[in-house]
């Protein structure tokens, strides 16, 4: 490791975090200052030229750009927030990066250790309220622990399953003096994150595979997280195995490969949804059977044996019992499992998916994408953008109708594109994702796709676009509506629309005020002129399309409904 | 069905930690019937142990999500036959009771109990038992009338002979991660 000039001598705490983070090869930091985390701002100054602080205007803005940054990267997001209501701030980010298994180091200031449970100006029990959504946190009341902690952070942060971690600094810790080290941490005796694997249950799980008739791979979230895209790829293609994503596992696999099937999920593809049902054999492969993904589970695959991938230990047998688990990277008991597969063919099997790809292709896709309504549809522009961005731009979703649709329709070629909350379907996420999407890959085209109601969460956050100059492409498909709540009241709710119907601004109008050029279209033959100049832009840009009021996502698995009840209209 | 476990749980001496781990039991809507923590054998190990009613699904999962706390080391969870177990309870009687001393000290004598303390005007007494004896002894001294009764959290010791030791180097040897090791 390079040792900093400041190595061995006298430093500030807030100094020495600065320096920590500089040893972790940090580039980058989200963050919004306050008066309990002024020292560390203060000792940034010094350091901006190799740490580029991007000014969000919310801390939860921080988080979600954290959170697009390290999904892909694969580098840990690292946010600064202050105590108090910033720190609070940071919760719905955390939360989201702890389900969606995203390495992420966030730092609080806190009041002075004297002040600590005095009910301070701006003192919250931040560790306690962040406890249940955190992998692991820390307080640090003295200079000297700084370092060490923050070695520690970014360790827990990116090994095994990673997660949100968070260090709450005392601003007594960050005045205080202490002679800079920094050690990198390896290890923690009481953690365990990267179990060997098991040869024998590889076995197993080959034996299992080798003499299926209707194998069916499930690949998640784990696989683009262990990188191991390349073995999942000459796994399927070795046993012709069928392979389904799961919403964040989109991109672990070529979607045009004959062997790709579709996405899982509630308003997932048809065929990988109802033929669940059918196979022999289920491979889960780094997914953890969320509910969106299995529907009801005492009718999920009861007819199949499970063979489950996953590193986490209590992911397995959580929700569906595994009757092979290999516990372990995805990478690393793919790559044990391979020699042990034999070259075979399941030609009847795939052309069962092929049926129901042509059911969902006649149902649902044909009219989805090339509508005879009159307004337009979010399938067809984000079909379009698919067909002009050929699917090499990073996605990032915000969370609804839009999401589903963008998920199901544009087809990610490369792995870490799709930058989505999956598990805690967080509204706002969208922009502050993309955000720090560019900030990772500035060279890559990142595009946004939003709806009226997610858009303005975090709306806010077209401020630090403009501050910082970030090339965000943002795709408003505004229906006017919170479309998916609309959707579940017309569906279950007798039409009872309780709330969901927004009057918005002149969403234009307020990009402009952000200094943000923007276009809004409203009729189909503009669309695709309008997608093109959005995508080649140089700088950010916001393309409103208004899109039919009243429509709804399908195919559907029903609340309650198993997978083969999966509705088409 | 439901069955009592005893969850032991061994961790690194780390503030909050416990706080941790009791808010995977609320999380998931399970009650907590008794708590103790302490040292354990091996220095700086602590040792909390937890008493639940759950179905043995429900003591697999909450003991996997324990396990999966970064700074537990190892957590186990066992029916009552699989351990020996103790609690300890104190009950403070007025002076009184002594007025009846030959069916009080007979009490005290058939349960096995102990006056801990006389004063001017109370005695304590103490109780190590199981649960049922400790209530055993409760009904007995009611009649006398009890002022003040506590009861601790069940401490218990697992019959199987394999060490923490042992769990833990299983564990270091079954990961990719050197681990610095404990005292061997």
């Amino acid at each position: 490791m390079k040792k900093h000039a400041k190595y061995n001598t006298e430093v500030t705490g807030a100094e020495a975090l600065i320096l920590a983070l500089l040893d972790e090869q940090v580039t980058d930091v989200f963050g919004y200052p306050g008066g309990a985390i002024m020292p560390v701002y203060d000792a940034l100054y010094d350091y901006s030229d190799q740490l580029t602080h991007y000014l969000v205007r919310h801390e939860q803005g921080a988080t979600h750009a954290a959170q697009g940054y390290s999904r892909v990267s694969g580098k840990t997001g690292v946010v600064f927030a202050t105590s108090g209501p910033g720190a609070t701030n940071l919760i719905t980010g955390i939360a989201d990066a702890q389900i969606d298994s995203t390495p992420m180091v966030c730092i609080t200031g806190q009041v002075a250790s004297h002040l600590l449970g005095t009910d301070a100006f701006q003192e919250t029990d931040v560790l306690g309220i962040s406890m249940p959504v955190t992998k692991w946190n820390i307080q640090v009341t003295k200079a000297e622990d700084i370092a060490p902690a923050v070695a520690k952070a970014f360790f827990i942060a990116a090994s095994g399953r990673p997660g949100p971690v968070l260090v709450d600094i005392t601003k007594d810790a960050q005045f205080g003096k202490t002679i800079y080290k920094y050690e990198k941490c390896e290890s923690v005796r009481s953690y365990f994150p990267s179990p060997k694997v098991n040869e024998t249950d590889v076995e197993k799980a080959a034996e299992l595979i080798n003499n299926a008739k209707r194998p069916y791979i499930l690949c998640g979230h784990g696989v683009l997280l262990s990188g191991a895209e390349k073995a999942l790829l000459e796994l399927a293609e070795k046993g012709d195995i069928p392979v389904a994503s799961t919403l964040l596992g989109l991109g672990a696999f070529p979607p045009q490969h004959p062997l790709y099937v579709g996405y899982l999920g509630m308003h997932g593809n048809y065929g990988p949804n109802l033929l669940t049902n059918e196979c022999d054999l289920l491979i889960a492969i780094g997914m953890r059977f969320d509910d969106r993904v299995t529907g009801n589970v005492s009718k999920y695959a009861k007819q199949a044996k499970v063979v489950h991938f996953e590193i986490d230990p209590s992911e397995i047998n959580k929700i569906i019992p595994a009757d092979v688990a290999v516990l372990g990277d995805a990478k690393e008991s793919l790559g044990l499992l391979l020699p042990k597969i034999k070259a075979t063919k399941h030609t009847d099997w795939l052309k069962r998916f092929e049926d129901c790809n042509d059911i969902e292709f006649e149902k649902v896709i044909k009219h989805a994408v090339d509508p005879d309504s009159k307004q337009l549809r979010m399938a067809e522009v984000i079909d379009k953008f698919h067909k002009i961005s050929e699917g090499n731009a990073i996605v990032a979703t915000d969370v609804g109708q839009h999401q589903m649709i963008t998920s199901r329709y544009y087809k990610f070629n490369k792995p870490n594109f799709c930058v989505t909350s999956g598990g805690l379907g967080t509204m706002g996420f969208g922009l502050p994702a993309a955000i720090g999407a560019k900030v990772a890959l500035p060279n890559t085209e990142v595009i946004t796709v939003l709806g009226d109601g997610g858009f303005q969460m975090t709306i806010q956050e077209l401020g630090t676009i403009m501050q910082s100059n970030i090339a965000v492409k943002i795709l408003v498909l505004n229906n006017n509506f919170l479309g998916m709540v609309r959707q579940w009241q017309q569906l279950f709710f007798d039409r009872r629309y309780s709330f969901t119907e927004m009057k918005n601004p002149d969403f234009i109008t307020i990009a402009k005020g952000y200094g943000i050029k923007g276009k809004k279209v409203t009729e189909r033959k503009d669309l695709n002129e309008a997608l093109k100049e959005m995508y080649e832009a140089k700088e950010a840009y916001l393309l409103e399309v208004v899109v039919e009021n009243e429509e709804n996502v399908f195919p559907m698995v029903p609340t309650g409904a198993s997978v083969a009840e999966i509705r088409l209209e | 069905m439901n069955t009592t476990y005893t969850i032991s749980i061994f961790t690194e001496d780390i503030i909050g930690l416990l706080s941790r781990v009791t808010i995977i039991f609320t999380r998931r809507h399970v009650n907590i019937e008794s708590i103790t923590a302490s040292e354990s054998e091996l220095k700086g190990v602590y040792r909390y142990t937890i008493v639940v009613t759950v179905s043995e699904e429900q003591v697999k999962k909450l003991v996997k999500q324990i396990e999966k706390q970064v700074e537990v080391l190892k957590a186990f969870y066992h029916v009552n036959s699989e351990i020996i177990s103790r609690e300890i309870a104190l009950y403070k009687l007025s002076a009184e009771a002594f007025k009846e001393n030959e069916s009080f000290m007979n009490i005290i004598n058939a349960n096995y109990a102990k006056i801990l303390s006389i004063a001017s005007d109370y005695i304590v007494v103490e109780k190590t038992g199981d649960e049922r004896e400790i209530k055993q002894l409760f009904n007995d001294l009611e009649k006398f009338g009890i002022l003040e009764f506590v009861r601790s959290g069940r401490v218990c010791i697992t019959k199987p002979l394999k060490t923490l030791n042992a769990f833990l180097m299983e564990l270091e040897n079954n990961s990719n991660t050197t681990i610095k090791h404990f005292n061997k």
